[in-house]
């Protein structure tokens, strides 16, 4: 791989002058790769970042499973890589106004990266540097403790979906998560033990605002003097919830196991907290690009589109600029085009935003004609995208922002298939069109790992405890995944999920031919590893 | 057909049958009236949101994981590494893949294609009509353009045509990358990573099947090699003969005479060839109750044997394929094979008799070592086996191995199919230990307990 030429550079950073005017932030420096048809082939995750630990499974996943469960991401990877600076990549053979509206592209993603606050976690460091000591450090391990340390990556990869992610950003964004004194006798103390009266609660604020006002340097701590000599056992009980807050809060098992195992804690087992911490590292570097799929592309495909339309130095492109813009951003019949969705996403909040429909008084209005007239002018379109493109995640951008209004501007549906026994062919149809189901199917679609919850009981062994959210674990799965997590933590462990039990239909029927949707009962379950051995029960 | 059906459910009732042996017979003949054609099927797969990348849409490269196989280390390679991790404790990682990729010619490939997942604990959609076909699972998927809602917008036909390329339905590309290989290689592999054995006794049913040339025989006077020692040898005879050599007195070897015929030259000759020869049958029950997994496991488990005997034989296998519901019949390729299922009651016996008349016809039984290998989910209507039993018995008069494989479907309960029952009290599992095996697997069964069955049936 090479840097593009002086000439190429030389366009992109017109490119990216133009891009500045529009209001993109980006660093001043990128690198960019010229990678040849053959490269690109072989670009893997383990290549896009050669600096990346290796893994012998990366060698191996030829096909993966075919079918549902590739539908969680795998590779997370892009053309352009979330460094710093970042590098991006062509193919040697794209003519120029190919690589203008690449590049158009690429620092949409740049400047998302830079400034989309799920990203916070990743400013301050450079992925690469980072990843190529890790690749380091376990090369060195390798040689020392032989396939131990593949095992080791293995089991620490087999749960790096459950990394605390939330948490990470939480620590990021607010001072600690320790609860103060104060905090705890307002919102704990007096309403769940002491269970006082709304006029005893008022008349304690009344007497801290007092306290405050008279000095406003010490008195909250006479405030609190006063509290602990009202009641003795305040301290204790502070210093309890604290630490139980804590732990409610953990939800990295990952973190949970370097911490608390008492099989990593052994001496000779200390080297494997390292590979794990690499894993852990890795993989909450990785978690937003997962998290930001619609919001990342929409806002990349949204500035390549405006800003290459506008760029005046590849006129006479724009036919051809339009085929593979077509390609990249035009919604399928059936499917969904993360980049066509979020484009428009943002193309309708933009326009929403300028004429002030995104309003109180707009949404009181209920005549179709003057909601399709309504304009205040108030042109706040682009700040108002800027600051989602900020702020929001999928998740939070599907919920928000997907109503009826958009679904029917864009005409989306949902779709179903049925089997068509006679022909034998799966016929599409149209399930839906309300704003409702579109958003459900949507949030289906997106990544959402499964949130467990740790405690180690009585004999030691460690409990978790998958929170229901109506979905079941894939149990297929289950085993591997917990025999690693046995092993990292050097001894029983149970998982409590819930699994769907069809509701029998009378015996006989043939439960093959179309009836309404099965009914289905939940189970609670407990699987259970010991010794490597997995155990199922109903509970 | 259903009409025959139901005489001969009636037949068998008057003999008496047991409430459950009853519950199960209606449940076949209910799955042919609800449809005729009843055939698994495999619900599309659906584009992730997450599988749209940079790299396809403005590149218009592969999308990347597809071709992560450029990076991939040698077969044998993992393999070792795998058994390594099966000393370790561990379960094995490394599945040897999906491993038929029919076409339509016939010639059926097998493909060897690595794999592994990375089990992760994840979220699964509710699925509940088991592989079963109808509305689609979950909330469905996203869509744009006109429509009325419960209009059909398009079409995908359950199983394209090769060569169709991408249905109408955004669809991805299915196949992806494969490393192929044959079912020698295959049988290879399973033999020596897997450790199945090799065939004690290939039988001594042989048959010429090339003529190879060699320079094996031995001419006077002239020839393309010399044979040295030979030579020597004649020399010292002729001079033993002319009395140039006498009994302890020292030879001089200068003073030796060498006559023409003296030289003892290599010649290449035609030599004939025999080799070991098999007939494979492999019989598969293709009635409603195989729906699904049980055919899965059962043609999976017939591929591998396949390619081991394939192995095995150097290549000397003709297989044949037969198909049973309460009637059986041959078909000609293993596409078929794989594909067909239909609703149907379920007789043993009719698969056994068309193998046996098969052999009689063609006196298959002279010159090969005829195996049989029988995949069913252990239904049976002839509950005692009052009509297999003697079918097998004289199918064991003849062939080389026998293995019945019954994938269990999860109707009854485990280990109490009727195949099984009247194998086991038939006494023939333990009279011809050596010839016919039994082995029984779950819905559940991962392949290395195929692979483990494997060695049960044929070692």
């Amino acid at each position: 791989m090479e840097l593009v030429s002086q000439h190429a550079k030389r366009i992109m950073e017109g490119c990216k002058e133009r891009a500045r005017d529009a209001g993109l932030t980006f660093p001043e420096q990128s690198l960019e790769y010229i990678v040849t048809n053959r490269d690109f082939l072989q670009l893997s995750p383990k290549n896009m970042i050669p600096t990346l630990y290796d893994y012998w499974v990366q060698d191996v996943e030829v096909l993966r499973e075919q079918g549902q469960y590739e539908l969680y991401p795998n590779n997370p990877y892009e053309t352009v890589i979330n460094t710093r600076p970042p590098i991006s990549f062509y193919n040697d053979n794209n003519p120029d106004w190919l690589n203008v509206m690449i590049f158009y592209h690429v620092l949409g993603h740049i400047d998302f990266f830079h400034n989309n606050l799920f990203f916070r976690h990743t400013w301050e460091y450079d992925f690469a540097g980072k990843a190529l000591a890790d690749k380091r450090l376990i090369a060195k391990l390798r040689s020392e403790k032989g396939r131990w340390v593949d095992y080791v990556i293995e089991f620490a990869r087999s749960i790096d979906n459950l990394v605390g992610y939330f948490d990470h950003l939480a620590a990021l964004s607010t001072h600690g998560d320790r609860m103060s004194p104060l905090d705890y006798y307002f919102d704990v103390f007096l309403q769940d033990r002491e269970k006082k009266s709304v006029a005893a609660y008022v008349a304690e604020i009344e007497h801290y605002n007092k306290l405050v006002r008279e000095s406003p340097e010490g008195g909250e701590g006479h405030f609190i003097d006063s509290v602990r000599k009202k009641y003795a056992e305040f301290d204790s009980l502070y210093d309890k919830a604290v630490k139980e807050r804590g732990k409610a809060a953990r939800r990295d098992l990952l973190q949970f196991l370097m911490e608390h195992s008492p099989f990593l804690a052994r001496e000779e087992n200390r080297w494997m907290l390292t590979v794990i911490e690499v894993i852990r590292t890795t993989s909450l570097y990785f978690q937003p690009q997962i998290r930001t799929k619609i919001l990342n592309e929409g806002w990349a495909s949204y500035w390549h589109d405006h800003l290459f339309l506008l760029d005046d130095r590849i006129r006479g492109h724009e036919v051809e600029y339009a085929v593979v813009n077509a390609k990249v951003t035009s919604m399928p019949r059936v499917g969904l085009n993360p980049y066509a969705l979020g484009m428009r996403l943002f193309e309708f909040l933009e326009e929403q935003a300028d004429k002030g429909k995104l309003s109180f008084a707009y949404r009181r209005i209920a005549d179709q004609y003057r909601r399709r007239t309504y304009d205040t002018a108030s042109s706040q379109g682009k700040e108002f995208i800027f600051s989602v493109r900020e702020n929001f995640c999928d998740a939070m951008f599907v919920s928000s922002f997907i109503d009826q209004e958009f679904v029917d501007r864009y005409r989306l549906f949902v779709v179903d298939r049925r089997l068509d026994k006679e022909r034998m062919v799966w016929q599409y149809y149209v399930k839906s069109r309300k704003a409702a189901d579109y958003k459900a199917m949507l949030t289906e679609s997106l990544y959402h790992p499964p949130a467990i919850t740790i405690v180690i009981d009585d004999d030691n062994a460690l409990i978790l405890n998958h929170v229901f959210e109506g979905k079941p674990l894939y149990r297929d799965y289950i085993d591997g995944a917990l025999m690693g997590i046995e092993f990292l933590w050097g001894g029983k462990t149970c998982l409590y999920t819930h699994e769907p039990e069809p509701v029998k239909r009378e015996a006989g029927k043939g439960g093959r031919e179309e009836h309404p949707p099965q009914e289905i009962s939940w189970r609670r379950v407990r699987y259970t590893m010991k010794d490597r051995k997995m155990t199922r029960v109903q509970v | 057909m259903t009409d025959q059906l139901h005489a001969l459910y009636q037949t068998l009732k008057e003999r008496g049958l047991t409430p459950e042996e009853e519950s199960k017979i209606r449940y076949e003949l209910d799955l042919q009236a609800v449809d005729g054609r009843h055939r698994h099927i495999e619900q599309p797969r659906r584009r992730s949101l997450y599988s749209y990348t940079d790299l396809e849409l403005l590149h218009d490269a592969s999308p990347p994981h597809l071709v992560a196989l450029t990076t991939v280390q040698s077969l044998d390679y993992l393999l070792e590494r795998d058994k390594q991790r099966e000393k370790d404790g561990f379960p094995r990682k490394i599945r040897v893949g999906k491993m038929v990729k029919p076409s339509q010619e016939g010639d059926d490939k097998v493909v060897i294609v690595p794999t592994t997942v990375e089990e992760k604990l994840l979220h699964d959609q509710v699925r509940v009509g088991e592989e079963g076909e109808g509305g689609g699972e979950g909330g469905g998927e996203g869509g744009a353009g006109e429509g009325e809602e419960g209009e059909v917008i398009g079409e995908q036909p359950v199983r394209p045509e090769k060569g169709a390329g991408q249905g109408g339905a955004g669809q991805g590309d299915g196949s992806g990358h494969d490393i192929e290989s044959n079912a020698y290689d295959l049988g290879r592999i399973l033999t020596e990573q897997f450790e199945l054995p090799n065939l004690k006794d290939k039988g001594k049913k042989r048959s010429l099947t090339k003529y190879t040339y060699d320079l094996t025989d031995k001419n006077r006077g002239f020839g393309q090699i010399l044979d040295k020692k030979a030579t020597l040898r004649r020399i010292i005879e002729t001079n033993i003969a002319l009395k140039r050599i006498k009994g302890e007195a020292e030879v001089d070897s200068r003073r030796l005479l060498i006559a023409p015929d003296d030289r003892v030259y290599r010649i290449l000759s035609r030599e004939k060839d025999y080799e070991s020869q098999a007939v494979v049958f492999f019989v598969r029950d293709y009635s409603g109750s195989m729906g699904g997994k049980p055919t899965e496991l059962v043609v999976n488990q017939h591929v591998l044997i396949y390619s081991w005997l394939i192995y095995q034989y150097k290549n000397q296998v003709i297989t044949r394929f037969i198909l049973h519901d309460t009637e059986a019949k041959e078909v000609k390729n293993f596409q078929t094979y794989y594909n067909l299922s239909v609703a149907g009651g379920t007789q043993v016996s009719s698969a056994y008799q068309l193998v046996n008349k098969i052999v009689e016809e063609e006196s298959l039984d002279r010159d090969n070592n005829i195996y049989v290998f029988h995949g069913t989910d252990g239904d049976d209507w002839d509950t005692k086996g009052e009509k297999a039993i003697p079918e097998l018995r004289k199918m064991l008069g003849y062939t080389s191995r026998i293995g019945v494989t019954i994938a269990e479907n999860g109707y009854g309960m485990s280990g109490q199919t009727e195949v099984e029952k009247y194998l086991r009290r038939s006494g023939l599992l333990e009279e011809y230990a050596a010839l016919l095996r039994l082995d029984v697997i779950s819905r559940d069964t991962s392949e290395a307990r195929l692979i483990k069955g494997i060695r049960e049936l044929i070692s």
